[in-house]
């Protein structure tokens, strides 16, 4: 019997030849990841000192000032100034601030490996799954008990596949395949479940595209959200000069899966979440007249280069709607450099877009994009849970880049193909 | 043990609902007057310690924001009960010393009923209905970290080898 890609990646991390779904296991940690809302100020740096313990291991750690930069307030200057210095202060050398959202930093700046257990402060930390490696979003508490030891517990977790075959017509995107998973799922269904990712569809997408998908798995409860190592992930890793081969990182074909979905991507058709759960999904084209305030491109679930160059490509010789605003935050810093060497910002300004800093900051509605009551967002980031972005009397639909540049340019919500 | 009167919620009670993305930056105890506020704006007021917090599905789906229980706790909760909780918010609660317990007929349970949890047999009575529903008893291993007083204790005294304090 075979054994699936979570039980294969765990069973590494509790040094044991093999586990399987169910068990109870102490996992050692390969990397550990706090941001600065949910990082050190937040009972971490207490907790340590209840145990009277030290940083397991500096090198393993990586701290990222994200949702706090640029800050809108003293208190959000505080926590930024208090996560840097307890980074120096813990000898804590993996420090960034204003590098953009965390996730897309730890993947690009080369923390992620194949085969690697990783926590994080933040929920969206199962992103790093589209690189074959096992991780997880863990609370404060929690992420302080690593810090000391290394370790945690897990239940080795089951496995839901969803296989995705064929070709994704124009206009539809990574964006559309996790909604549509997420809307078959369930906002619960993949609960204390690992969500893997599979099929053709999947071989053929862009590593940027795959962490769209790895990345919203916990919006069905996922703890983790998978994708078999391949081609596409040693094109990705090789230009951190890795060039050896993780091709057992993959599940075996006779594992056994809690469960098999199979989904035809030719069929798929861009795909909206209406407010407000992210598994309240329907077709874009069919979520009717709806006009709109705001649409947002940006952060770790949909800032990515790819997601740009698609705007871009939406938006150039157009213009945003009058009255519309268009924000567009870059997922990191390295991409928005990029963007701004090859004219991609360029084309977004020019259409009226607004450039913003590479943060989390609109995607939470705490700084850049706040939205005000009764107003109507289009945005490509993971979550529109009530007053996620504002105003409790604000409404967020979550869709693809392509859909949102598309809906900035009608000033509702529209499927972009009509625009192709 | 524990008996008290009830909170009520449905399904998806979410991490943003419960502790919202602007109090985050607040201290924990200034942050807990708005607990739960985009849909009970009356919680944090008038919530008082011993009452009982009870939902239905996917309680603590989203962020994996501690400040969550942490709200909760403030306001003096110790005790939730759902029919299934969000993975991370279920960790965070047992990690901070709330103890979530599972029961598959919170939809029978209304907001202002007497509830008695008895979690050490499964079994939860409705004082005010005159019901008894099953719910499940804590996992040795949870029941482990627990008993230590929580997460940071049992590290202390049983990974670290440290006398309790």
């Amino acid at each position: 019997m075979g054994y699936t890609l979570s039980e294969k990646l765990l069973a590494r991390g509790a040094g044991r030849e093999r586990v399987q779904a169910g068990d109870i296991i102490w996992t050692d940690i390969d990397k550990a990841m706090m941001d600065d809302v949910l990082g050190p100020r937040l009972e971490i740096d207490q907790c340590l000192k209840q145990m009277e313990a030290q940083v397991w291991d500096p090198e393993r750690v990586v701290i990222i000032s994200d949702h706090y930069t640029p800050p809108a307030n003293s208190n959000q200057a505080d926590i930024v100034k208090f996560t840097r210095e307890w980074a120096r202060d813990h000898g804590v050398r993996n420090y960034y601030e204003f590098a953009g959202p965390c996730h897309q930093v730890m993947v690009e700046k080369g923390h992620v490996m194949p085969g690697d257990v990783i926590v994080g402060t933040d929920s969206h930390t199962c992103t790093y799954g589209a690189l074959a490696s096992f991780s997880t979003g863990v609370g404060s508490t929690e992420m302080a008990g690593v810090l000391a030891t290394g370790q945690t517990w897990m239940k080795v977790p089951q496995t839901i596949l969803a296989r995705w075959e064929g070709t994704l017509g124009p206009g539809v995107m990574a964006k559309d395949v996790s909604l549509k998973t997420i809307g078959t799922v369930g906002h619960g269904g993949a609960t204390y479940k690992t969500l893997e990712y599979t099929g053709s569809t999947i071989a053929s997408m862009h590593m940027d595209e795959r962490f769209c998908l790895s990345n919203m798995a916990v919006e069905a409860g996922a703890k983790a959200g998978l994708i078999g190592y391949d081609d596409e992930t040693a094109r990705y890793l090789a230009r951190f000069g890795v060039t050896r081969r993780f091709d057992h990182l993959r599940s075996d074909p006779d594992a056994v899966f809690a469960r098999t979905l199979v989904f035809d991507a030719e069929c798929l058709v861009p795909q909206v979440a209406c407010p407000h759960e992210v598994d309240h999904v329907c077709d874009l084209a069919d979520a009717g007249q709806i006009p709109i305030h705001q649409a947002y491109i940006g952060s770790c679930t949909g800032g990515r280069y790819t997601d740009l160059e698609m705007a871009a490509r939406m938006l150039k010789g157009r213009q945003v709607a009058p009255g519309i605003r268009l924000l567009v935050s870059p997922a990191s810093r390295e991409i928005y450099n990029l963007c701004m060497k090859n004219g991609i910002l360029e084309t977004l300004a020019d259409a009226g877009a607004v450039i913003l800093a590479s943060s989390c900051g609109a995607c939470l509605g705490i700084h850049s994009g706040a939205l005000a009551s009764g107003e109507v967002c289009i945005s490509t980031t993971n979550r529109n849970f009530i007053g996620r972005m504002g105003s409790k009397e604000s409404r967020v639909y979550l869709a693809s880049p392509a859909s949102v540049a598309a809906s900035a340019v009608a000033g509702r919500i529209m499927d972009p193909r009509e625009l192709m | 043990m524990a008996q008290g009167k009830v909170w009520k919620y449905t399904d998806n009670i979410n991490t943003d609902i419960i502790s919202p993305p602007a109090s985050l930056e607040l201290p924990v105890q200034e942050a807990a007057r708005y607990t739960m506020n985009a849909v009970d704006p009356d919680f944090a007021a008038q919530y008082r310690p011993g009452d009982i917090f009870v939902a239905q599905h996917n309680l603590g789906s989203g962020s994996s924001r501690e400040n969550a229980p942490l709200m909760l706790k403030a306001l003096g909760v110790r005790l939730i009960v759902a029919m299934d909780y969000a993975r991370i918010f279920y960790r965070n609660c047992i990690n901070v010393g709330i103890l979530a317990v599972e029961c598959e007929d919170t939809d029978k349970i209304s907001k202002g009923d007497q509830i008695d949890v008895d979690y050490g047999n499964g079994v939860i009575r409705n004082l005010t209905t005159g019901e008894i529903y099953p719910c499940s008893r804590i996992p040795a291993h949870i029941e482990a970290i627990v008993a230590e007083g929580g997460l940071v204790p049992y590290i202390r005294r049983v990974k670290l080898g440290r006398y309790p304090q």
